[in-house]
């Protein structure tokens, strides 16, 4: 039997989740999630709204992976990075084998000639379930406070 | 030399420094355009008053978004807010978000419900026309103060705007010359439109996109049918948009409007790019999840793709299944607002509307084939910064802005100029 899930480990998964993106290691970012999982950037606004659409959606790992591919591929934008800052998980609902979290983020976008700006503020409303030892995200809704994003969005958040 | 020195120079020379660049621009020139026109605090003060406020419709918002009486939306004319409102009526009526008294905005979020409207500065009172209907302690307080004996409520309001709806799209002008909007649009690309939005919409999202340029470049961008498979990548490597896809341009005859449209064509294997030794060419290039370019033929008339652009600020967008309209307003000369709202229809199936929601990674700020036209623009924006009095070459195709069978032109940007400099007077 897996063990619990526990605060402690949503943490831990919480902070590889944002390592692999403000690292770089972009390749990465679908394994966190589970293979029907359902990813979403959308905006406290169309959140409380009811509105579908997202700026990103992926309701496969396959179109998370093929995001991944089209940045490093397809796409243009001016060379950025991130910093996530994360706040403390709330944990809304244990089901023993998945868990209801919500987790605040506070993003920084770093671009190539040293300007930084706060790209993102939210809060992750996550889904986490086991997937043999490890938590995997099978629902992560990126609820963003601000409806306007600036410039573009390449990098997920 | 320090600031103070060169401000002290005499200027018995060429031009002084930080002096106006010469605004010239040959009459009726189309195929060079001078970059002060994405500069000028001038120009852009004008375009408020000849533009926006003169001759034409301003796209203000979906008619589902006011769908009961008491609805109510605020967006922009240009720079000038606006309330629209669904009256008890069952009329849409659309006015200056303004309050007569010291003008401040009379309704504060971005829409609702009411019955009414109060200003909170000194709550002045508005019905959803618009007309000004309260004001407080107009007779004073115990028989002191008050209004002046000849203040008449029916002299003071917002101004009101004229509404047009075509196809659930709501229009408002300042003008009484304005066509009607049928006439306005022309056929085609009235057709055009009503071919994509033909029955109930439903909006299923809605995002704003700052842009750090000018208003101007981003709907150049749009109607400029020669980048798209340039620097869009991602549409060119899975063949959804090639310029030897078959498909075409439409211009009115204003030049203003344009739509741009690609059909399905399985057949087709581009060899064009790969002879240029262009980037875009990148067969390698495969889909883990290919279901995201699964194109539906919904309007069943084989048209895969349609861009569709209204003067001022009107984007129409069907990329597959991902139906989308985009109003784009001025936030000053180095910035612009593009509102996203992603709609569906009322009755779609839940297939279709999860193909559109997988499809609208299409589009939107994070878009495959849209998030680099949010980067473009300030690219242009910063790269003119000393170059007022260059000029764009604007000459793929020639000089001409009428129709052409193929999508290698600049035709669609001429003809915004045309429009434009028919408006401003320039």
């Amino acid at each position: 039997m897996a063990a619990a899930i526990t605060l402690d480990r949503i943490i831990a998964v919480q902070a590889a989740y944002v390592r692999c993106i403000d690292s770089g290691e972009l390749e990465s970012w679908p394994d966190f999630f589970t293979d029907d999982c359902l990813y979403k950037v959308t905006t406290a606004e169309n959140h409380k709204l009811g509105f579908e659409a997202g700026i990103i959606y992926a309701d496969t790992k396959n179109m998370l992976i093929d995001r991944i591919v089209s940045l490093r591929q397809a796409n243009i934008y001016e060379k950025q990075t991130y910093r996530h800052i994360l706040g403390l998980p709330t944990i809304l609902a244990n089901g023993g084998n998945e868990v209801e979290c919500e987790t605040p983020f506070f993003v920084a976008r770093i671009m190539h000639d040293g300007q930084t700006d706060v790209f993102a503020t939210g809060h992750y409303l996550d889904t986490c379930r086991h997937a043999g030892n490890d938590l995997k995200f099978a629902r992560k809704i990126v609820v963003c406070d601000s409806s306007r994003i600036d410039t573009l969005m390449a990098i997920p958040l | 030399m320090d600031a103070k020195t060169n401000n002290g120079a005499t200027h018995s020379n060429s031009a002084p420094p930080n002096s106006t660049p010469a605004m010239e621009w040959p009459a009726g020139m189309l195929t060079r355009i001078p970059f002060w026109v994405y500069q000028s605090p001038e120009l852009y003060a004008q375009e408020q008053h000849r533009v926006y406020e003169g001759p034409i419709w301003n796209y203000l918002c979906l008619e589902c978004e006011v769908a009961k009486p008491g609805d109510y939306r605020t967006t922009f004319l240009g720079s000038m807010p606006v309330v629209v409102a669904r009256d008890y009526d069952n009329e849409i009526y659309a006015f200056e978000n303004r309050c007569a008294h010291r003008g401040a905005l009379i309704a504060l979020d971005g829409g609702g419900h009411a019955r009414d409207f109060t200003c909170v500065y000194h709550a002045w009172n508005y019905d959803l026309k618009g007309n000004l209907k309260g004001v407080a302690f107009e007779d004073g307080v115990a028989g002191k103060g008050g209004m002046g004996k000849t203040f008449c409520r029916a002299d003071h309001g917002p101004r009101k705007l004229r509404i047009a709806i075509f196809c659930g799209l709501l229009f408002g002008s300042l003008s009484d010359d304005v066509p009607p909007i049928e006439e306005y649009l022309g056929d085609e690309i009235a057709r055009r439109i009503a071919r994509v939005l033909h029955k109930p919409l439903v909006v299923i999202g809605r995002f704003t996109q700052m842009l750090p340029n000018n208003w101007k470049l981003y709907f150049e961008n749009v109607k400029d049918t020669y980048h798209a498979s340039l620097l869009h990548t991602f549409f060119t490597t899975f063949k959804i948009n090639r310029l030897s896809q078959r498909g075409g341009l439409v211009i009115d005859e204003s030049g203003g409007h344009h739509a741009s449209f690609a059909m399905i064509d399985p057949t087709v294997t581009g060899g064009d790019y790969a002879q240029a030794g262009l980037r875009s060419e990148n067969e390698d290039l495969t889909l883990t999840d290919k279901s995201l370019v699964a194109f539906e033929d919904e309007f069943h008339d084989g048209c895969s793709l349609q861009i569709l652009t209204v003067f001022p600020g009107l984007v129409v967008q069907q990329i597959q299944n991902a139906l989308a309209v985009r109003q784009v307003l001025p936030k000053g000369q180095h910035s612009t607002a593009l509102n996203w709202t992603y709609i569906g229809f009322a009755d779609d199936t839940p297939e279709l509307r999860r193909a559109r929601l997988r499809q609208g990674n299409l589009a939107g700020p994070a878009g495959y084939v849209s998030m680099e036209d949010g980067a473009v623009g300030g690219f242009v924006q910063r790269g003119i910064a000393a170059a007022a009095n260059e000029r764009a070459v604007v000459e793929m195709g020639g000089g001409g802005t009428t129709n052409e069978g193929t999508r290698a032109t600049e035709a669609s940007v001429r003809g915004f100029w045309k429009a434009y400099r028919a408006n401003m007077g320039i």
